[in-house]
């Protein structure tokens, strides 16, 4: 389309396409992609909110065992004391909220609630980042592997991914967590639990990176900067892992967020379900395991876990979706 | 059309071969990997407390000390052919297909998966009828205004429910609508024996599984639709001069469904082999409840059998999806 001819004369000087104004004082600064996303992040004002908790949560989790050295606590304490031993309910209301135990204390054995959330809360965090950095390492290597070499390998990692993503995921960890329960390569206990927990939850769910990372790569190795890197010599592993990857980072670190909550639910699920982290160690989804015996009689004791799940996965989300937004505006 | 159903059958045996396998290795290779011995393994076979012959016997109804190739001969053939444990005194007979047999409770499993099949089939159905209508409505009207209030309000709500736990909204649900305030049954009844009951015990269940499932598919059509309605063939659409709803209903609308009915089916499949979590919170007799019972009783026959008629029902769902696919469009049978 070609624009109307302006015959009015005065106005039809020639003009500078843009004029900058109060730019005098100096040069105007260039801004890296990651500049530009960070300012894009800053303005989501939910996303910085969710981020914000992420952080407090992680410094939670980080000094869960401090904290409790400090002041103290032992999540495993009985206190029968505070229990009525007719109904082996929590003496007082709102089942047994004092100064001494903020959140009450859970029926029959009397444990502090608000310490086996706090114990609870490094468990959970340590299970879901080391599932998500297992599964998305998996996934990205093999992602941009396929997507970089094309052709069989690709035909064969394409399948994988299919099939993996046929698998029924939740029985499948069961059944592994099931049939581990006993011992395995020479562990026990809790780091047992935590490890079989981070391989089962982690080893299924690469794929989804997977498709994603390939997607990018095949688009990605089309580009100059990777023929010209070719061109001067670089081979196989140097264009996949200093070329291709470094522009991969974003995508991988949305995911990456965006997985963490996901582990979180899977992994609460398992221990709810009774085969994933096991009593008497404290855990989100255990404690609400426990609780569904009693929740008609004691609603505080599943009602305090279960928002503690929900405030953890909506602020992981909340942050992914707007490091989406920032680093992808594509997407909004 | 027909070397194409051919050919996705083809590959959906070979899928089926492949889950077996990794099936086969989860609970017969894995653990002895990890360092668990045969006889630690058939304990597990047992459940608590089993004598030395217990163990015994089943080690070698198994096949626990053979090779790996037979072991997973016994398996398969048991599957397409039937098995018979000799168990001492008595010999148990285990019908084509066995899943499995549960030497703890000495029943064969296949036949408690079928007769818990109607529960999973009536929770699965009713809440995939609720979350596809609610979750595809929700998607649309946000994307057809982007950054409106309803926008925000509905994802902010489909955010929330993605965050929640379902064992956590099932519970609270139970609490507030069975002992609260008495609406809905607490024990599950058969439609045929009555159907307004039937529906009634359910209808707790579907909501808290429809209001996880219809968050992540009014996500998936919002961004869908968003994407379709820039599409060059939209504007086409438009400059016809289609009326509006027209152009979303029958040209938005359906090519961003394609994507949503791919991972419908892959749901609906996984669902069918069992609704775990939901089951087993709204004590639901089903598949996914017998797979818990499993976990209870330290028996793994139940959790064997689920999770293989999981994965067939995954694999059978991804056929349908593919040949669905191809009837509705052409492009796919070519490629």
């Amino acid at each position: 389309m070609t624009a109307p001819i302006e015959t009015t004369g005065a106005q039809a000087e020639a003009q500078p396409e843009a004029v900058l104004v109060g730019v005098d004082k100096g040069q105007i600064e260039g801004r890296s992609l990651g500049q530009i996303a960070w300012s894009r992040f800053k303005k989501d004002k939910v996303a910085v909110a969710g981020g914000v908790i992420v952080i407090l949560l992680v410094l939670l989790a980080v000094l869960s065992r401090p904290i409790q050295a400090m002041f103290g606590l032992d999540p495993n304490a009985l206190h029968q004391d505070l229990i009525d031993p007719n109904t082996s309910l929590p003496k007082g209301d709102f089942g047994g909220m004092s100064w001494d135990h903020p959140l009450g204390v859970e029926p029959k054995f009397g444990r502090d609630i608000a310490t086996r959330i706090l114990e609870g809360s490094w468990v959970s965090l340590v299970v879901a980042f080391g599932a998500t950095i297992l599964s998305n390492t998996i996934g990205a290597v093999l992602g941009v592997v396929a997507g970089y070499y094309g052709g069989r390998v690709d035909t064969i990692i394409s399948r994988l991914m299919d099939t993996f993503l046929a698998f029924p995921l939740l029985l499948f960890a069961i059944a592994i967590s099931a049939t581990l329960q006993g011992g395995a390569f020479g562990l026990e206990g809790l780091p047992l639990h935590i490890s079989v927990l981070i391989f089962v939850i982690g080893f299924f769910n690469w794929p989804y990176l997977g498709r994603i990372v390939r997607g990018q790569t095949l688009a990605l190795r089309e580009r100059e900067f990777v023929d010209a890197s070719r061109g001067m010599g670089a081979r196989g592993p140097y264009i996949l892992f200093r070329e291709l990857l470094p522009n991969l980072v974003g995508p991988i670190i949305v995911y990456s967020t965006l997985l963490i909550p996901t582990n979180i639910l899977f992994e609460a699920s398992l221990s709810f379900l009774g085969v994933g982290i096991q009593p008497p160690q404290a855990s989100w989804g255990g404690m609400l395991n426990q609780a569904v015996d009693f929740y008609q009689v004691d609603p505080q004791y599943m009602i305090v876990p279960g928002l503690a799940i929900f405030v953890t996965v909506l602020a992981f989300n909340l942050l992914g979706d707007g490091l989406r937004d920032a680093l992808d505006p594509r997407s909004r | 059309m027909i070397s194409y159903i051919l050919r996705r059958t083809f590959a959906a045996v070979i899928l089926l071969l492949v889950v077996t396998a990794v099936t086969f290795a989860i609970f017969f290779l894995l653990p002895r990997m990890a360092g668990q011995t045969a006889d630690q393994l058939a304990q597990q076979y047992i459940g608590k407390s089993p004598t030395k012959a217990d163990i015994a016997a089943v080690k070698q109804n198994l096949g626990l000390d053979e090779p790996l190739y037979a072991q997973y001969w016994h398996f398969i053939k048991g599957i397409v052919a039937g098995a018979t444990y000799d168990l001492g005194p008595t010999t148990a007979h285990c019908d084509a297909p066995c899943f499995g047999y549960s030497f703890k409770n000495h029943v064969a499993v296949w036949p408690q998966l079928t007769s818990r099949l109607p529960v999973t089939i009536s929770l699965a159905a009713g809440a995939a009828v609720m979350w596809l209508v609610s979750g595809v409505v929700i998607g649309v009207i946000s994307a057809l205004k982007p950054r409106s209030f309803f926008d925000r309000a509905f994802m902010g709500v489909a955010l929330a429910g993605v965050s929640l736990p379902m064992f956590f909204t099932g519970n609270l649900a139970l609490l507030l609508f069975t002992y609260q305030w008495p609406i809905f049954g607490r024990t599950y009844v058969p439609f045929t024996e009555n159907p307004a009951q039937w529906a009634n015990t359910l209808f707790p269940a579907w909501c808290s599984l429809a209001l996880l499932y219809s968050a992540i598919y009014a996500r998936l059509t919002r961004s869908g639709m968003l994407e379709t309605m820039n599409e060059d063939f939209i504007r086409t659409a438009r400059a016809k001069g289609l009326r509006e709803r027209r152009v979303v209903a029958r040209h938005g609308l359906r090519a961003a469904l394609t994507p949503i009915i791919t991972v419908f089916g892959m749901d609906l499949g996984l669902l069918l082999g069992g609704a775990v979590i939901t089951e087993t919170v709204f004590s639901l007799p089903g598949i996914g409840q017998y797979a818990v019972q499993g976990i209870t009783d330290n028996d793994l026959p139940p959790i064997l059998g689920v999770t293989l008629l999981a994965a067939f029902f995954v694999v059978i769902a991804n056929l349908l999806v593919d040949l669905l696919y191809a009837a509705a469009d052409p492009r796919v049978r070519l490629s």
